[in-house]
């Protein structure tokens, strides 16, 4: 490579990581600095080490949540990505059907989150909620169905509200990359006396390899940052049993003023956020490129 | 195998045709006898895949029949009609390996495990792809996928016919020669009715014993590649086949004489009479490897000037003029060039003559 004399073209740069400095790089340094000391106040802190670190890391409400974490989006993405790929499968592919179709399952997309949680809340209330006075009605269930009474409850509503809210996003990727697949795969699997199963199993299911991955990672953090929704139902309860880590995480800061903890806390948090959606984007990436996942 | 017949097939994309013009295919009937090699030629938008369509059932056709050793398969879907195709884009399975992709098509049909194994080792040999059976078929070049796709239009020894549809687009130059001449060695091998759809007149006339010329929906003419050279049936077929095509001029019939304007052209007598009969709008048609060129009057020589010349390696295309008329010629290398006036020989058995654009037989 050639050296250049004149450097100056560098300067263009700044601006980028001016921005990227104010988005990211202080808020995620302060974050840094609450972790490993302990703040009085200003000018008056104490340089604590890995301290915070290892009470988080042994708090038990903290793992609790954890795996709490884990098994809510979890159960997220087994029933989202289905869902949304059989969606995909069955919408319609020309005429009038394709925006209508289009347009109705991108309505639960344009409302805000807590407005999602206010309309299950309502949806599900035992005295008025259509949901819950219908279930109730049918007197199936041991325990009358209302989201505070028991943590399973609290859960389906929760579980409820997320697919709705968000299967449609899936929907939508899955749609795109079906609409991507030429004419000709359709034709030569016609040919080839492919069955409807072999279609899916062996083209329509790879060429959305692609969209497939976007959604997976994106309905994981997504769904692993979840706070409005629990929030607004229940506050993390009934007793602990919707406390996400989020929930958490935002008593022990804003409630407790535990900003050491918290903050040490949100670093573990990121780097699973980041961790898993690594994992997943490796995994996706190369499944059935017959290479080893690197 | 089978013996393919169209009878009165016609087809039109839009539900409520009307005009011949919202036909894509206008009454076609033809015969594809078992074991030949056929291609479809024509321009763009002629008709050629919508032909192969209907042929392998991806497209039932508007109207008509088509009969596969006489039973009507007009309805039948296209795995019911046992037909191999092959796309002008490589269709690859890509998350299975070259031996799964070429034995996809079995499997489908409930093929044995040992009889299916033995048909991919012998179909890949043929297409020499034994070294990359274990491979994932998404990583090859695109020429090797292009065999895959072929591979898995033999794979089945029993198939009616193989249809390929422009394969070898994707293919570069040097391979496309190749894989043209494997393509007949496997034709000669197997003995199996190859229906091969291209835009390029020598990928057609090297490939096929029999072409098949379309244009505008309809089939022009089907015979050997000598038979469209020599004798087209119709003004296009004259324009599309050979570089650069046929002259046309138009002219009038006096006796045994084209006139065109003050020059008079001597035809084969019975050409000149049909010609007269036939009536219409007559015009003479000469491919420019036959008509002479002299730099010196000669007797029936019709004088003409010099527009250009183009020296295309082995031979050279001469543009001339006469009496309004533009005419190209085919100088074989060697003859000498006249620089500025020159004399045109029309010879009679060569010149035809087309009323409203088709053939005066």
């Amino acid at each position: 490579m050639e050296k250049w004399s004149d450097n100056r073209a560098w300067f263009l740069v700044l601006p980028v990581f001016v921005i990227v400095a104010f988005s990211a790089i202080i808020p995620l340094m302060t974050v840094v600095n609450y972790s490993i000391q302990d703040i009085f106040g200003p000018g008056n802190a104490v340089f604590v080490g890995t301290e915070w670190f290892e009470e988080m890391l042994t708090d038990q409400r903290l793992q609790d949540a954890l795996w709490r974490q884990f098994l809510f989006s979890g159960l997220v993405l087994l029933i989202e990505i289905p869902l949304g790929i059989l969606i995909a499968l069955a919408m319609p592919k020309k005429g009038w059907g394709v925006s209508a179709s289009l347009v109705t399952i991108a309505i639960p997309l344009l409302i805000p989150w807590n407005v999602i949680g206010t309309i299950w809340i309502i949806f599900t209330r035992p005295d008025i909620g259509l949901f819950g006075v219908g279930i109730n009605s049918l007197d199936l269930l041991e325990i009358p169905f209302d989201h505070t009474a028991r943590p399973s409850y609290a859960w389906i509503t929760l579980m409820a509200m997320e697919v709705w809210h968000w299967t449609p996003l899936v929907a939508l990727l899955c749609y795109a990359g079906l609409r991507a697949i030429p004419e000709a795969y359709y034709q030569a699997a016609k040919i080839d006396g492919a069955s409807s199963w072999a279609v899916f199993r062996y083209i329509q299911l790879p060429k959305m390899r692609g969209v497939l991955t976007i959604a997976v990672l994106l309905r994981w953090m997504d769904s692993f940052l979840i706070y409005a929704e629990p929030f607004a139902l229940t506050g993390g309860g009934p007793g602990n049993s919707t406390t996400f880590l989020s929930i958490y995480l935002v008593k022990l800061a804003t409630g407790q003023f535990d900003l050491g903890p918290a903050a040490a806390f949100s670093i573990i948090y990121f780097l699973i956020v980041l961790l898993f959606s690594f994992v997943f984007y490796q995994a996706l990436l190369h499944v059935g490129k017959g290479e080893k996942i690197a | 195998m089978a013996r393919i017949q169209f009878d009165h097939i016609a087809h039109s994309y839009y539900p409520n045709p009307e005009t011949p013009a919202d036909f894509a295919l206008k009454e076609i009937n033809a015969i594809w006898e078992d074991g030949g090699a056929y291609a479809l030629l024509g321009p763009s938008g002629c008709g050629k895949t919508t032909l192969l369509n209907v042929i392998s059932g991806l497209l039932r056709p508007s109207r008509g029949r088509v009969l596969y050793d006489g039973t009507d398969v007009t309805d039948s879907p296209p795995e019911k009609r046992n037909i191999a195709q092959v796309f002008q884009f490589p269709v690859l399975y890509d998350t299975m390996t070259v031996a799964e992709n070429l034995a996809f098509p079995l499997k489908n049909r409930g093929f044995n495990k040992t009889d299916t194994a033995q048909r991919v080792k012998e179909v890949a040999e043929i297409l020499d792809l034994t070294t990359d059976l274990n491979k994932k078929a998404a990583g090859l070049t695109a020429d090797a996928k292009q065999k895959i796709s072929l591979g898995r239009g033999l794979v089945r020894s029993d198939v009616a016919a193989v249809l390929f549809d422009e394969p070898l687009t994707v293919i570069d130059p040097h391979l496309k020669w190749q894989l043209r001449r494997k393509l007949k060695e496997i034709h000669e091998q197997l003995k199996l009715t190859l229906i091969y759809v291209t835009h390029d007149q020598v990928e057609a006339l090297t490939f096929a014993s029999k072409v098949i010329l379309m244009y505008e929906g309809e089939i022009v003419q089907i015979g050997t590649p000598q038979e469209l050279f020599e004798n087209p049936r119709h003004k296009f077929v004259g324009y599309f086949i050979g570089s650069p095509g046929m002259n046309f001029i138009p002219c009038s019939i006096d006796g045994q004489t084209a006139r065109v304007g003050e020059n008079s052209i001597l035809l084969d007598p019975e050409t000149a009479k049909r010609g007269s009969e036939a009536g219409g709008s007559l015009e003479l048609g000469i491919r420019p490897m036959h008509l002479q060129v002299t730099g010196s009057s000669v007797e029936d020589g019709i004088p003409a000037t010099v527009k250009s010349v183009e020296d295309q390696g082995s031979f050279r295309i001469l543009t001339a003029t006469f009496d309004g008329h533009t005419v190209r010629a085919r100088i074989p290398e060697g003859q000498p060039l006249p620089d500025k006036k020159l004399w045109l020989t029309f010879p009679a058995h060569r010149t035809k003559l087309f009323a409203d654009e088709r053939l005066v037989i």
